[in-house]
């Protein structure tokens, strides 16, 4: 089947088996292989990547349904000489370690940074109506659905504490 | 995954066109079919595309409820103002579930139909009733901690996983369905069905019927608690869950609106339960009564046997949280 | 011509010289950033399946769904669908993964199979599509061939009891029996996985002198070509394996698995490069798991409080054949002293996939139940449970006297309990709302071990590069190695290129049993000192009288510019570590103790862990930012193993019922508190000359019987079966009610 993916704000032609997920489209049909394959089920959180500004699994949805969706990946969020924010303090906090889970943590961050900006609420928030805050909860629990077996929790909460204070300063 | 044929509808009556088969399903978030079609636990040949109608708005109805489109996703059902502040529960049972990854994505329709995560149905190595008619039910013996207690039948003994589907039911919510005859409503109470002998037919659906809509009634007020028990803190199913509304009036409960998850192949609700609690006023006494009529007729199948005084003990828990005079 | 000399170090003695205090760059021990780190967070780090050589087929395994002899299969009609390019039923495809260290091939097929999800056949396709499908539709025949076992406390299971893993000392039944205080209880801990996030993955691909070259993701590659070679019957030289980053590894990727094989000989047989990916549910069922044990903990002590008698008896399971068996009893030999000791380890062959080495095989669960064993006893003799260990802290090995190499448990424990404010307290006396907060601590210990290790060094005017095949599993190798090449060749790291994960390199000791740092730095660190030399030779002083700091060589306050003494040449240095007697004639270890705090619900039984506070000593810490995220990693692993993971196996086949991430449950983020972790400050000389021990699997070794000890203390609850999910610790509550 035929269609266009917008990705990281280039166009990709592509014609791919009706099956193919985004994930495996990504990584094996456009040779961007930053979203992970760790479980191909929703369970994990590795292929996290943002579509149409909204982080969700990329394992789980087809490729074809997303002709013309702008999609941001890891790659997008900067390189290697030029990393964005939360990609700087990932490294400086050490947020990760094997490094596998890493580019889907820092797209669901990206993303979930903008939910809480967005007002959203959290299974861990008090007071559905009022404002939320980038608390340590709230990241903890806005993060679960991205597991990390060499359980960097730790570095990542504090990743990403350190990139909303800072935009929150800003 | 088989391979299969797609379609992408461009209106409603055009999906309703397209599906008609058992060989067909409709995909919108996917993120269970497409979950179960990898394992082969379901193979359609053909999916229908429904993501680009136009069913993703939520509408306040002219009895002060809402109606809620099928394709809106639970992340901004549950982030929506108006649900916020007139149906906390349903709020709450949404951002209980699953990661907001998979909230961005699921959507109101598709959370409604989510299959089983019994472990026989997905392995497609085991007898399973409901994936297989007539194979066996492999779950009755063997490893089955997480599976239903209320309204199993022999053949099967699975579990809905929904929250959200939860609280629409402690909510009397209704689903609009658009058919081959046209569109017609059905309270949620009635959309579920028991497993009897056919595990494998589970809502009242037919081949050819698309959800269109969730209805809620005008806010329910009173007080409203959603509790989920799971084996982490977060990202995991419900052991056991509550959806709550409870008023009580000079010190007696006026209204009781509970539904539970975990228990049962359908969010679970027991009209008994709420009356014994309605009228009454509020006692560990009346909690204890109120679990007993519910469990009445629970049977555990050994692994599960503890859902049972779970059940009474998070039930007297979210009774009482929901009676307590407010600080 | 560059001349490359060789320094090799048969480590015999301790190593008191404590060169690397003598080092001027000051980039050792630092919290250093990760040198792979950009790569890694901008998604540019090339994992295992992540290269696409031209013409690359995809295959699937095939798995068994019962147990027997394979007679058939409906391989023409699976070869006849849309795609398939081959359906490989070879007997070469192996079992299960290799034990880690093994060198040699594991159980190859033997047209049977052995236990439910074992591969069975693999099938290749243009796509990976066509592939998955075509495997779904691939159907084995098995016949049975007779009934087995599937548990290891069932009256079916065979038991086998090694007799070099028993030990009894002095009289064992008489210090029970007339102890002042003493327990007698069973303990299990479950089924567990590795569970690292990358799944197994092999791209192999053969050139035209019959020499395949593998990408896959793999701990201990030097054993990984032997085990590759042996399985296809190639001489060793003929395979390369590149593992240049491992997405976690845990004990899951020390051996050869099952989609390597089958990607080797898929390629050879289709003359183009395969690649199989394994689906998460065969990572569960072909890699090896952690086995259950049931745990027989008897401890006896008189009124002060001595430990008087130790009896540690386990019970593992395990696949017929594997040579493996879980070492429960590790930490139990020499953790505390006791005159009368008893240890018996009993092996059930029954039909689970098999078990194997997972991060910190043995003390994981050994130490973790006799942790809250010995919260028992201390609770019994009415001790607080931290002067209780105090008390019985060993001054040498309980059992063969010999020395330990540093004995830092008892300033472990109190430096922990210091920093987390310990304070003895009776049961059921805090309470916030329905939650139960309660304390619990524990000790940690895991042996430490060092193996032979090779690396390159070469040094030229401009920096340096490190080689050798050592991996990266997230532990930290590339930083570590780095900044020990920095350190002693005076260059910043930036000016250090570290080249790992390919077997064409020097054989380094790859990374496992926490020996991968140590080793390997050794390695690195002869071959610097090697160079060391050979520059204070040319420059005529002697190497204790050189000082080598930003690419300059500093002598009889004279600095030399390295560009200008070195010019245009490469020197090459090969550093060679053979572990030789410190590491027998001493008692090498690292200790740690473990403070956690928790909430229990008195409605469900859930626990929620609060605060968790780690206090470790493993010799010199290399990198201060890479050990600590190992630690967290550890007391994280800790908390899984006390509350959350479990593999389920099916009472009637025994197959693994939750073999997915969504049902075998790995904490999530809200699972964690925020972590304290404390280096004690620790040169072990008897280790290696870098005075650093392993640390990766230190923090698992006890951190979970904190917790659990935490539950006991909150809510009155003693759970003896891990993990305490929330059905164990309600029963216990209810009989409070």
């Amino acid at each position: 089947m035929q269609f266009n993916l917008d990705i990281n704000g280039e166009r990709h032609a592509l014609d791919v088996d009706t099956r193919t997920t985004l994930l495996d489209a990504l990584r094996d049909h456009l040779g961007l292989t930053g979203s992970k394959k760790g479980c191909d089920h929703g369970q994990c959180g590795a292929c996290t990547v943002i579509v149409n500004g909204r982080r969700i699994n990329s394992c789980l949805t087809l490729a074809c349904m997303h002709d013309g969706d702008e999609i941001t990946t890891v790659e997008g969020l900067g390189a290697p000489e030029d990393l964005s924010p939360l990609q700087l303090a990932f490294v400086e906090h050490d947020g990760y370690q094997c490094g596998y889970c890493t580019p889907g943590q820092i797209c669901s961050a990206t993303a979930m940074l903008d939910e809480i900006k967005a007002g959203w609420p959290s299974n861990v928030t008090g007071d559905l109506e009022a404002q939320v805050d980038a608390s340590i909860e709230e990241i903890s629990e806005r993060m679960s659905g991205n597991l990390c077996r060499c359980s960097c929790y730790p570095g990542i909460v504090d990743a990403i504490r350190q990139v909303a204070r800072e935009e929150a300063g800003a | 995954m088989r391979s299969f044929d797609y379609v992408r509808a461009g209106d409603t009556a055009q999906a309703v066109r397209e599906a008609g088969s058992e060989e067909t399903r409709f995909i919108a978030g996917g993120t269970n079919l497409l979950d179960l079609m990898k394992l082969e636990v379901m193979a359609p040949g053909k999916l229908v595309d429904i993501t680009r109608l136009d069913l993703g708005g939520i509408e306040e109805t002219a009895d002060g409820g809402l109606r809620i489109g099928a394709l809106v996703t639970n992340s901004d059902l549950a982030a929506d103002a108006r649900v916020r502040r007139g149906w906390p529960v349903l709020s709450r049972a949404l951002l209980a579930g699953a990661s907001g990854q998979l909230r961005n994505k699921a959507t109101t329709g598709g959370n409604l139909l989510q299959r089983t995560r019994c472990y026989y149905f997905y392995d497609r190595g085991e007898p399973c009733n409901k994936r297989e008619p007539g194979s066996g039910c492999a779950a009755k013996d063997g490893v089955n901690r997480i599976l239903a207690i209320l309204g199993t039948s022999e053949h099967c003994i699975a579990t809905h996983p929904s929250d959200m589907a939860v609280a629409m039911r402690a909510l009397d919510a209704r689903v609009e369905i658009e058919g081959a005859e046209g569109r017609r409503e059905v309270a949620l109470g009635e959309f579920y069905r028991l497993p009897g002998d056919t595990p494998q037919i589970e809502t009242v659906l037919k081949p050819d019927d698309l959800i269109t809509a969730v209805l809620l009634p005008a806010p329910a007020g009173g007080r409203q608690i959603y509790r989920k028990v799971r084996d982490r803190s977060s990202y995991a199913f419900a052991l056991v869950s509550v959806a709550a509304v409870i008023e009580v009036e000079d010190g007696v409960i006026s209204k009781a609106q509970l539904a539970f998850g975990g228990l049962g192949p359908m969010p679970w609700r027991d009209a008994d339960v709420e009356a014994a609690l309605v009228g009454a006023a509020p006692s560990a006494a009346l909690f204890d009564r109120a679990a007993d009529i519910l469990l009445a007729e629970a049977k555990g199948y050994g692994g599960n046997d503890f859902k049972i005084p779970l059940t009474r003990r998070t039930l007297a828990a979210v009774l009482t949280q929901a009676t307590e005079a407010s600080a | 011509m560059t001349l490359e000399t060789i320094r090799h170090l048969k480590h015999d003695t301790p190593d008191h010289d404590r060169r690397l205090d003598g080092m001027a760059q000051g980039v050792l021990g630092t919290d250093m950033d990760r040198p792979e780190g950009p790569l890694k967070v901008s998604g540019r780090a090339t994992y295992a399946a992540e290269t696409a050589p031209e013409g690359m087929a995809h295959g699937y395994l095939v798995r068994a769904a019962t147990i027997g002899r394979i007679t058939g299969s409906n391989a023409e009609a699976v070869q006849a669908m849309p795609g398939v390019l081959h359906v490989l039923e070879d007997e070469r495809m192996i079992r299960n993964a290799a034990q880690g260290m093994a060198g040699k091939s594991p159980v190859q097929k033997q047209g049977q199979a052995w236990y439910v999800g074992q591969p069975v056949a693999c099938v290749v396709a243009e796509s990976f599509e066509q592939a998955r499908h075509a495997a779904q539709a691939m159907m084995v025949t098995i016949e049975p061939d007779g009934t087995h076992a599937f548990d290891a406390e069932s009256r079916e299971a065979q038991v086998e009891t090694p007799e070099k893993k028993q030990l009894v000392q002095g009289d064992f039944d008489g210090a029970m029996s007339g102890a002042a205080f003493s327990i007698d209880n069973d303990y299990r801990t479950s089924s567990m996985s590795s569970a690292a996030m990358e799944p197994h993955a092999s791209i192999a691909q053969w050139d035209e002198d019959g020499a395949v070259t593998l990408r896959g993701s793999y701990q201990l590659l030097r054993f990984n070509k032997n085990e590759l070679a042996d399985v296809l019957g190639v001489a060793p030289e003929k395979v390369r394996i590149l593992s240049p980053y491992v997405g976690g590894g845990f004990g899951s990727k020390l051996g050869l698995a099952p989609e390597a094989v089958a990607a080797a000989l898929s390629a050879q047989v289709l003359g183009r490069p395969v690649r199989v990916v394994l689906h998460r549910r065969q990572v569960f069922e072909t890699v090896t798991r952690r086995s259950e044990t049931k745990q027989r903990i008897r401890l006896a002590c008189d009124a002060q409080g001595k430990l008087t008698a130790i009896g540690h008896e386990n019970l593992v399971s395990q696949l017929p054949e594997e040579v493996f068996s879980e070492p429960v009893a590790q930490g139990t030999h020499f953790q505390y002293a006791a005159p009368n000791r008893l240890v018996g380890h009993h092996i059930a062959r029954i039909r689970r996939p098999a078990a194997g080495s997972v991060r910190a095989p043995g003390e994981a669960v050994g130490v973790t139940a006799f942790e809250i064993a010995v919260d028992e006893l201390a609770k019994a003799a009415g001790i607080d449970p931290l002067e209780f260990r105090l008390r019985n802290v060993p001054e040498k090995h309980p059992e063969n006297g010999k020395p330990f190499s540093s004995s830092t448990m008892e300033a472990t424990l109190r430096e922990g309990a210091k920093r987390f404010g310990w304070e003895h307290t009776a049961p059921r006396q805090r309470r916030e709302g329905e939650w139960w907060i309660g304390t619990g601590m524990a000790g940690c210990v895991r042996v430490n071990m060092m193996i032979e290790a090779h690396a390159r060094v070469v040094l030229t005017g401009q920096g340096v590069r490190v080689e050798c095949d050592m991996t990266d599993i997230g532990t930290g190798s590339y930083a570590i190695l780095t900044q020990v090449a920095a350190e002693m060749l005076g260059f910043a790291p930036s000016q250090v290129e570290t080249v790992l994960g390919d077997t064409d390199l020097p054989p380094a000791s790859g990374s496992g049993g926490s020996f991968g740092a140590a080793s390997t730095s050794t390695a690195v660190y002869l071959a610097c000192m090697e160079l060391r030399e050979r520059l204070a030779a040319k420059i005529g002083v002697k190497e204790t009288e050189l000082t080598l700091k930003d690419g300059h060589a500093i002598h009889d306050n004279r600095q030399t510019k390295l560009s200008e003494l070195l010019g245009e040449e490469e020197w090459r240095a090969l550093g060679h570590l053979e572990p030789g007697k410190a590491g027998q004639d001493v008692r090498q270890a690292t200790w740690g103790a473990v403070f956690a705090e928790v909430a229990v619900s008195d409605v469900t039984g859930e626990t929620r862990v609060r605060r968790m506070e780690g206090t470790f000593a493993c010799g010199r810490i290399l990198n201060l930012k890479t050990a600590r995220s190992q630690c967290h990693g550890g007391m994280i692993w800790g908390l899984g193993l006390a509350l959350t993971e479990a593999l389920e196996h099916d009472p009637r086949d025994g197959h693994m019922v939750n073999r997915d991430l969504a049902e075998y449950h790995l904490p999530v983020n809200l699972d964690v508190p925020q972590l304290g972790v404390h280096f004690l400050e620790e040169r072990d000389d008897w280790a290696n000359p870098l005075q650093a021990k392993g640390i990766g699997e230190l923090a698992i070794c006890g951190s979970g019987s904190a917790v659990i000890n935490a539950i006991e203390n909150a809510c009155g609850v003693r759970v003896r079966q891990l993990p305490a999910t929330l059905d164990r610790v309600m029963e216990g509550l209810a009989a409070h009610d």
